[in-house]
């Protein structure tokens, strides 16, 4: 009986080959800790008088989400994690540095690794044939300390898609919703969803971290892709070339549910608040005024999304009474944006551009919406009160579907200029 | 470990986390100030009209979103005795044995509990019993591996062991 995805990662870092349902205690390759969640994980540490960690130089300690900070509270908490970092040896990315997953991503992981973090998107490592999921700030604290964590070995959902390219106005992020929509926001809970076939084999990295963020709208553990031609080709343009191992499921792995997409039959997604897998294609979808867009976060802050945002916007103004947000997920996205004349794009178009980092998303600064206000976002959550105000109302869409909106002032069908 | 008694307070379906404790009150773990936020964008009046040792019931995926401990922290800060739901997310499960928040899953629970009913809980048994309705639920034991957790208080108190 073969290995899925997950067994197989699992197996090879333990040293035996071990199967769903299985308690295991594993070592981990990276830690992420960020400016939320991480302080709680220093005062455990503290607590225990372990103050250290056990390999500094795969630590990694992110200031992204206040960033830079708002208020002095805030500013205490980053204080606290460079101190800490400066105690142990472990590596700090501070504000305005990027977005934790993504820097992970172009800096740090490799297939095959197994990385944990305290936040819940780390499983966007998954992208890149990670092991990487989300725990809280003791279980992250153990893992720094000791640098090991235990696991349940994860049942995997297989996840195909039929069909060759994405129809007009159609992306990653709509397949990711829709599957959202389809599997429900518990429906994969403590799963690995493993994304396998032809479709996925073809489909870039930048394009698979964006599903594999998503992985835990459906409570998953992992979102993983297999390490191929494509994983090589993103490791070769990041200086990481030689990290490059292959992996995949055995063909005559074992697992739990197999859910197929319709890939032409995909139209753009919108979630509806207040739950991600509120989803509804964009016909179907009432007249929805906005009172802000934000593209962006670790979600879609790549370039390719600013670059699909740019020729949307491009010579078109935002409607009058609107704000458009837009942050870069790293500085080097930030840089090459700038190269490419995008960021003057966005200003000409009356877009406010913002520093590298979580941005908008987490609702503690850079665009709480007022009350009774709407916004379409390009993040991963619409959860009540999730950008700050219980009294607002979060809609999530493509890139492609926000800029086109942020001209129109409403929720607004992006094949229509495609 | 002796039996716990409190009032039910029911909330709905896929209780995430933003809702248990809002980001916005992240920059502080002290545990009593976390409590005094506690399910507020679920319910704006919670924290003035609970008392202490009273019983969280939710429906399924509870405690589903960000990884972030506080929202455990602030439940058991806040003097909730217990969390009752059809089924837990992940992390939130793993978080709530690893500070010693006893959390209790029965499928198909929430349909069974009003707010306002009175509840003993045996955890020893993993036995509900809603003294309101007169009916005692049975829950799903712990596997072995997380009751060691759990009966020495907690992770960092197991590793301090």
């Amino acid at each position: 009986m073969g290995l899925t995805l997950a067994e197989k990662i699992l197996s090879h870092k333990t040293g035996k080959n071990v199967k769903a349902g299985e308690i295991i205690v594993c070592e981990v390759d990276w830690v992420l800790m960020q400016d939320g969640t991480g302080p709680l994980a220093v005062r455990q540490l503290e607590k225990l008088k372990m103050v250290k960690a056990r390999t500094p130089d795969h630590v990694v300690l992110f200031l992204d989400h206040a960033a830079p900070s708002p208020k002095k509270e805030l500013s205490n908490d980053h204080k606290t994690l460079r101190e800490f970092a400066s105690k142990t040896g472990a590596i700090v990315v501070d504000v305005g540095q990027g977005i934790s997953h993504q820097i992970m991503a172009e800096k740090y992981i490799n297939p095959g690794e197994v990385l944990v973090g305290s936040d819940s998107h780390t499983c966007t490592g998954g992208g890149l044939s990670v092991f990487a999921t989300g725990m809280g700030s003791t279980d992250v604290a153990i893992a720094i300390a000791t640098g090991k964590t235990w696991f349940r070995v994860p049942e995997s959902f297989k996840i195909t898609a039929k069909g060759h390219r994405f129809p007009k106005g159609v992306y990653a992020k709509d397949l990711i919703l829709h599957l959202i929509g389809k599997i429900t926001a518990d429906g994969a809970t403590y799963k690995a969803l493993e994304f396998n076939g032809n479709f996925f084999n073809n489909m870039n990295i930048v394009d698979r971290l964006t599903i594999s963020n998503m992985a835990v709208e459906a409570g998953a553990k992992v979102g993983l892709f297999p390490s191929d031609k494509m994983t090589k080709k993103y490791l070769k343009s990041h200086k990481r070339a030689d990290h490059f191992k292959e992996l995949s499921a055995d063909p005559d792995a074992v697992y739990e549910k197999e859910v197929e997409i319709d890939i032409d039959a995909l139209k753009p997604v919108i979630s509806k608040p207040h739950t991600v897998d509120n989803t509804v294609f964009i016909d179907e979808l009432e007249e929805t005024k906005i009172d802000q867009v934000f593209i962006g976060t670790c979600t879609n802050g790549r370039i390719e999304d600013l670059r699909t945002a740019a020729v949307i916007l491009r010579k078109h103004s935002i409607a009058k009474g609107i704000r458009c947000l837009i942050s870069p997920a790293s500085p080097s996205i930030y840089k090459q944006a700038l190269l490419e004349g995008l960021i003057q794009t966005f200003i000409d178009s009356g877009c406010v551009i913002l520093p590298p980092g979580c941005a908008a998303c987490v609702g503690v600064h850079q665009g709480i919406l007022g009350d009774g206000e709407v916004c379409l976002s390009t993040q991963n959550r619409n959860f009540k009160g999730r950008m700050g105000n219980p009294n607002s109302s979060i809609f999530i869409s493509s890139p492609a579907t926000a800029a086109y909106s942020a001209i129109k002032g409403k929720i607004s069908d992006v094949r229509e200029i495609l | 470990m002796e039996n716990m008694k409190g009032k039910a307070w029911k909330f709905g379906e896929n209780i995430n986390t933003d809702e248990i404790i809002p980001a916005r009150y992240l920059n502080t773990s002290d545990p009593a100030e976390l409590a005094k936020h506690l399910m507020e964008d679920a319910d704006p009046e919670f924290p003035g009209k609970y008392a202490k040792g009273d019983i969280i019931v939710g429906g399924i995926n509870f405690g589903s979103g960000s990884s972030r401990e506080h929202a455990p922290l602030a439940i058991k800060a806040g003097g909730i005795s217990a969390v009752i739901a059809d089924s837990f997310a992940r992390i939130f499960f793993r978080n709530s044995i690893n500070i010693g928040l006893p959390i209790i899953e029965v499928d198909g629970i929430s349909k069974k509990i009003s707010t306002g009913d009175e509840l003993e809980i045996d955890l020893d048994n993993g036995v509900i019993r809603n003294v309101t309705a007169k009916e005692e639920y049975k829950s799903q034991p712990f596997p072995p591996f997380m009751q060691e957790i759990i009966n020495a208080g907690g992770l960092m108190n197991r590793l301090k062991k």
